[in-house]
């Protein structure tokens, strides 16, 4: 029924850094979560890049160093497909995320407190409906724990490059045009939306 | 000097790293990939067998995951969970980023401004995500951040067709003038 103490007491920590990260970084907002998906605001994949590249770099040196394992979710392609079509309809109407939708509770926003009663609503019907499901989620094929390096028989290492190549990339670029920007008309970098 | 934890905002960048080597602490504490909506399922299960006894023997969920090993229970990601709410309230009590709004000004420009018609439809469209999300097995911790940096196929096909939807959906509902009351 309970992890130990430690492990609980470690979940928690991690959650608290987790949420206040959030909230810092502004995603624990419907309108900037609804303006990425209207390209007016880039906090979301700015922020999510971020994570992934410096995440993966050192996950992969924690497994390397053998001081942690992967945990990869099974490529069940029904459960996957359906299931990225369902949260993404979920995801803009609500305007939060899992993660973020937990995090604007805390900020005080009553219509996240209501969609997180509405996914422990969504959380109990999965769980009721689960024999009726299970065959769904495995239609289409199962590809099982798989990563990119092992599918392209590659290093691990040389994806983990090619993300770091892409997000430095990614980051001299908005930082080039935020400079143009700020040129052409220095008021606009110093609103408060557009902080960086 | 601003103190950074009154601060509003940090950058995408600066708050994004900081997710990134909070992967690496819950990798090498706990031996775990922060995600979210695994918990949503386990607390679930545990309430309807908590309501309902027999559905232990009438549903194969319980069975399946018993075999599984990962039988439901208050785990690490749960109390995640409950870390990810504290956090943000001190976050926004230290910046007085805090609100009560009920419905966001892009959606009262589209759909009016009912709160109840806002909450109804929260409501509806946070069940559909986490049933998604169960589904899938992942959400934006689990598969976009956690499953993308671990290079997992199901994840990056996850984020990728997630998103994809979710800009359609948008787009559909706000369309090009939604995207001047930003």
């Amino acid at each position: 029924m309970f992890d130990s103490p430690t492990k609980l007491a470690l979940g928690l920590l991690t959650g608290i850094f987790f949420g206040f990260l959030l909230q810092k970084g502004r995603v624990a907002k419907f309108e900037v979560i609804v303006g990425q998906f209207l390209f007016k605001d880039w906090t979301v994949v700015k922020m999510m890049g971020t994570a992934v590249v410096v995440g993966a770099v050192g996950v992969y040196a924690l497994v390397a160093a053998d001081m942690a394992s992967l945990h990869i979710r099974p490529a069940l392609l029904g459960g996957v497909l359906l299931g990225a079509v369902c949260f993404g309809i979920g995801m803009a109407v609500f305007g939060y995320c899992p993660g973020t939708s937990v995090a604007g509770c805390g900020e005080g926003r009553r219509d996240a407190m209501v969609g997180v009663l509405g996914m422990f609503a969504g959380a109990a019907l999965f769980v009721a409906l689960y024999e009726q499901l299970a065959p769904v989620i495995k239609s289409l094929g199962d590809w099982g724990k798989i990563t990119l390096p092992e599918v392209t028989h590659t290093s691990p290492w040389l994806w983990v490059t090619v993300l770091v190549a892409g997000g430095g990339a990614a980051l001299l670029y908005d930082r080039w045009q935020h400079r143009n920007r700020s040129a052409l008309s220095p008021p606009l970098s110093e609103r408060s939306s557009d902080y960086r | 000097m601003t103190n950074p934890l009154t601060m509003k905002s940090w950058s995408p960048y600066v708050a994004g790293a900081g997710i990134g080597l909070l992967s690496w602490f819950a990798f090498a504490s706990a031996d775990h990939p922060i995600g979210i909506t695994t918990a949503f399922e386990n607390s679930a299960a545990l309430v309807e067998k908590a309501a309902v006894p027999q559905v232990e023997q009438t549903n194969d969920y319980f069975a399946k995951k018993e075999a599984e090993g990962k039988p439901p229970k208050i785990d690490w990601e749960w109390m995640l969970v409950i870390g990810v709410f504290i956090g943000a309230i001190i976050s926004s009590t230290l910046s007085r980023d805090r609100g009560s709004a009920v419905v966001p000004p892009l959606w009262s420009w589209r759909f009016g401004d009912s709160a109840l018609k806002r909450l109804v439809v929260a409501f509806g469209a946070g069940a559909l995500m986490m049933f998604g999300a169960r589904l899938a097995q992942g959400c934006t911790s689990g598969h976009g951040i956690s499953g993308t940096l671990q290079l997992a196929v199901s994840s990056w096909i996850f984020i990728s067709v997630a998103f994809a939807v979710a800009t359609a959906t948008v787009w559909a509902i706000y369309g090009k003038e939604g995207a001047q009351h930003v």
